[in-house]
């Protein structure tokens, strides 16, 4: 390797952008907008099936539909895209060049040779066994093989961006401790080797099993070590999206956080706890004890969440001390009301911001209460809890920080700018909806993974209440929105990346509202001193979110108290 | 800024807002909260999952089920036996594709011990619409005490995908008032 | 900052010793790593595997 890389100073920023680096941000995020293309089509299908009035696909399509949009967005466009982040976050935001490029190269192409394989693979039919796969339901071995690659590859990414810290900090490129934004993308890649290891872990066993070479997989062990994949993997995405709010709240608006100290530990608490929470998935299982459930369901007494309510509190109190400081003072909520609603990664990090807290996160706690689980287990209810998570959580803050890296990183102009104005509001309704009436219908008792609940080939057929149907259908509006609000980013990406008109070194102005809102202006919001913090709205905002939050909590108490006794 | 690094070398050092340590204080105790809420309702609560499972040959299991069919069956629904058990008897399920065997029939207010395991892959036991959902895997019995407290015709679908019909996988529970039960036995 | 900077550079034992202990779990990723690796697999993997392990077969 060259010991003086080539790199170019971005106008906007002033940060040393790197060849090889910006190489590798462009390849991972256009693969990752490709599979959010074909996951997202195979969801709608989905979404489109379980409408009962539409019933789009055949039974065996369905599932197989199911099979591939779990693999495609759970795990390619997210993983992909968070590599994308990693490589940002630490080479671009650290001033250095990246470590071990080829590595990252080799990385990129496992990771397309693993997804691209376990897609044509569920393609072929004999492997609609789920993105669980649980055992003893078995797919094809090249099933397994492509998912072992991607992880490979993953993991390989993730060595890399420790590889880059160690660099930088040789070089010193940075003084004293790293940005606040790498400190949460190095949360996200911790979760991630302990995620992709555990894959490796349970993956290359079933994959010797689908060959013949093993006789048993027992059911339960692999359930337990799968999980430490499967919701792990959805952990390193919240440290993600967290993180790119303090990056997208940091570029658009000069906010800093409040306190150095608070968000850091926000973070620390994540990478000491959230990964318990894959015991989400055991709450009804046989065979685990309640102190085993109890102690990891909370994430050791909710030291997690308290990490998520830090965040909740510290994001829009950046935003809200910003928009302060840029003169929009005005009684509680003019810093909100005079937002720069019109840009696209602002508004899609808001939007992400509130419908993640109070639709995910609260849904989140509630569903993995050890007893409350036992009335929405295995109900839509769970992917209606997920959906808010990772499509109104991740996916749109990646949508939201995709029109900052077009022209930041691919120097292309956005091509049709009012049509990124508007998709993250179609995207948000549509996703968000999807994720509410999912929900509502799991508490009808409509349940997950389920092609026909007419139950019409059944020979004791049991009958839905018809407001489950009701709200299926409504989530079958909904998605045909988020698709809509899908198809608008796609098209819009892929031709400004492909053919936007070239920024070349003037500063980026498009996406910075006003002027007066553009990166680099001086700091705002001083933390630490205790006189200067004003931020009522944010105090508002959260005080109603803790409110909805408790009562929400003690709601399903009171309806798991009136089921039939159990012990 | 937050993409950039901290301006305060040592920025463990400064302090937290009072606002913002009062928030950090009021969601560790809403944590506490939580977290002993779930603890307390496992000593006080009546809806607790127990922690009693056993490894058990399908085949085995299945020998079980069927000896308590033999013993308790009162009648037969499309081939399918319909089994009342004595109150506080064990019960026994089977979740097979794409079938729940048998149906039982069990009278309001009593408690029976429920042994679930599946044969073949993992099924997912939905008690409708009480919205009971727990978890049966192949090689494990399940077993917990439950206590209808409603009567009337109940629908235990599966919610666990076990393959291509999983969703014909339907079946029903009865729950009989106790004067009719003993008239049925009679 | 840069003046913080030369000072640590210039005087650096001192300065080291004067950074709080949780900064100094902050700042070193390796550390971070092992912990992040090690809770979920003792807590959750080893507990839990431990558990399924010692179910005792049906009487």
């Amino acid at each position: 390797m060259s010991a003086t890389p080539q790199y170019r100073v971005c106008p906007t920023t002033g940060l040393k952008v790197f060849g090889a680096t910006q190489a590798l941000i462009k390849a991972n995020a256009v693969a990752a907008v490709v599979f959010l293309a074909v996951g997202g089509l195979f969801g709608l299908s989905v979404a489109l099936t379980r409408w009962p009035d539409v019933h789009l696909l055949p039974m065996d399509w369905f599932y197989l539909a199911l099979t591939a949009h779990g693999l495609d967005v759970l795990l390619c466009w997210i993983i992909f895209f968070e590599v994308a982040v990693l490589y940002f976050a630490s080479s671009v935001l650290l001033n250095c060049r990246l470590a071990a490029p080829r590595m990252a190269w080799l990385a990129f192409w496992l990771m397309v040779i693993g997804g691209v394989l376990t897609n044509i693979t569920v393609l072929q039919g004999n492997s609609s066994v789920m993105f669980t796969s649980y055992t003893p339901l078995q797919a094809a071995p090249n099933f397994y093989l492509g998912l072992i690659i991607f992880a490979v590859g993953a993991l390989i990414a993730c060595g890399v961006f420790f590889g880059t810290l160690v660099l930088a900090k040789d070089e010193r490129t940075y003084e004293g401790s790293v940005p606040l934004v790498t400190f949460g993308a190095l949360t996200a890649a911790i979760i991630a080797v302990f995620t992709l290891a555990s894959g490796a872990i349970i993956l290359v066993p079933t994959w010797l099993w689908s060959l013949g070479y093993i006789s048993h997989i027992d059911p339960l062990m692999y359930k337990l070590v799968w999980w430490a994949m499967g919701h792990s993997s959805q952990q390193i995405n919240v440290s993600v999206h967290v993180s790119l709010w303090y990056a997208v709240a940091a570029i658009l608006l000069g906010a800093k956080p409040l306190s150095e100290k608070a968000s850091r530990l926000a973070f620390l608490l994540y990478i000491f706890f959230l990964q318990l929470a894959s015991a989400h998935h055991l709450l009804v299982e046989p065979g685990v004890g309640s102190e085993w459930k109890i102690f990891n369901t909370s994430y050791a007494m909710y030291l997690a969440v308290l990490g998520s309510m830090i965040h909740a509190m510290t994001v829009p109190g950046t935003i809200e001390a910003a928009q302060r400081r840029l003169g929009f003072n005005k009684g509680m909520f003019e810093w909100l009301r005079k937002a720069p609603w019109g840009n696209p990664a602002f508004s899609g990090v808001f939007l992400s911001l509130v419908l993640f807290g109070f639709l995910g996160g609260i849904s989140g706690v509630v569903l993995g209460t050890e007893q409350i689980n036992l009335i929405m287990h295995n109900t839509v209810y769970a992917p209606g809890h997920f959906h808010a998570t990772v499509v109104t959580g991740t996916t749109l803050t990646f949508m939201a920080v995709t029109y900052l890296l077009v022209p930041l990183v691919f120097q292309r102009e956005i091509m049709f700018p009012r049509m990124a104005k508007l998709q993250p509001y179609v995207f948000a309704i549509g996703a968000g909806g999807i994720s509410l009436f999912m929900m509502a219908a799991g508490t009808l008792g409509v349940p997950r993974r389920h092609w026909d609940i007419t139950f019409a080939d059944s020979i004791f057929p049991y009958q839905i209440p018809s407001a489950g149907f009701l709200m299926m259908a409504l989530n079958g509006v909904c998605a045909i929105l988020a698709a809509t609000g899908g198809l608008m980013y796609i098209v819009n990406t892929v031709a400004s990346v492909f053919f936007g008109k070239r920024t070349g070194d003037a500063p980026v102005k498009t996406y910075a509202a006003t002027p007066a809102q553009a990166m680099g202006r001086p700091v705002v919001a001083d933390y630490g001193s205790a006189g200067t913090m004003y931020i009522p709205g944010t105090i508002v905002l959260v005080g109603v979110f803790f409110v909805s939050f408790v009562l929400y909590y003690y709601v399903n108490w009171k309806y798991l108290a009136e089921v039939w006794p159990l012990r | 800024m937050a993409i950039t690094s901290p301006d305060n070398r040592l920025w463990w050092k400064e302090p937290i807002h009072r606002i913002e340590l009062a928030w950090i204080i009021i969601a560790f105790l809403w944590g506490l909260v939580m977290f002993f809420t779930m603890t307390f309702w496992h000593a006080f609560g009546q809806q607790n999952l127990s922690n009693t499972t056993y490894k058990v040959m399908p085949q085995a299991f299945a020998a079980k089920a069927e000896r308590m069919a033999e013993q308790y069956k009162v009648r037969e629904e499309l081939g399918i036996p319909v089994v009342h058990p004595p109150p506080g008897s064990d019960v026994y399920l089977i979740g097979r594709i794409w079938m729940w065997w048998p149906i039982l029939e069990l009278e309001k207010g009593q408690s029976y011990r429920f042994h679930l395991s599946a044969m073949e892959y993992s099924h997912g036991f939905s008690l409708q619409p009480v919205n009971i959902n727990i978890q049966l895997q192949p090689g494990y019995e399940h077993v917990f005490t439950m206590t209808p407290t409603d009567s009337g015709e109940f629908g235990i679908i599966c919610n666990e995908y076990c393959g291509f019909g999983h969703h014909t996988m339907a079946s029903r529970l009865y729950v009989v008032e106790k004067s009719t039960a003993r008239s049925t036995q009679e | 900052m840069s003046k913080n900077g030369a000072a640590s550079g210039a005087d650096q034992p001192e300065a080291a010793e004067r950074i709080p202990f949780w900064q100094r779990v902050c700042d070193n990723p390796f550390l971070l790593l092992f912990i992040g690796v090690t809770v979920p697999t003792v807590f959750y993997l080893i507990w839990g595997i431990m558990e399924i392990a010692q179910i005792p077969v049906a009487p």
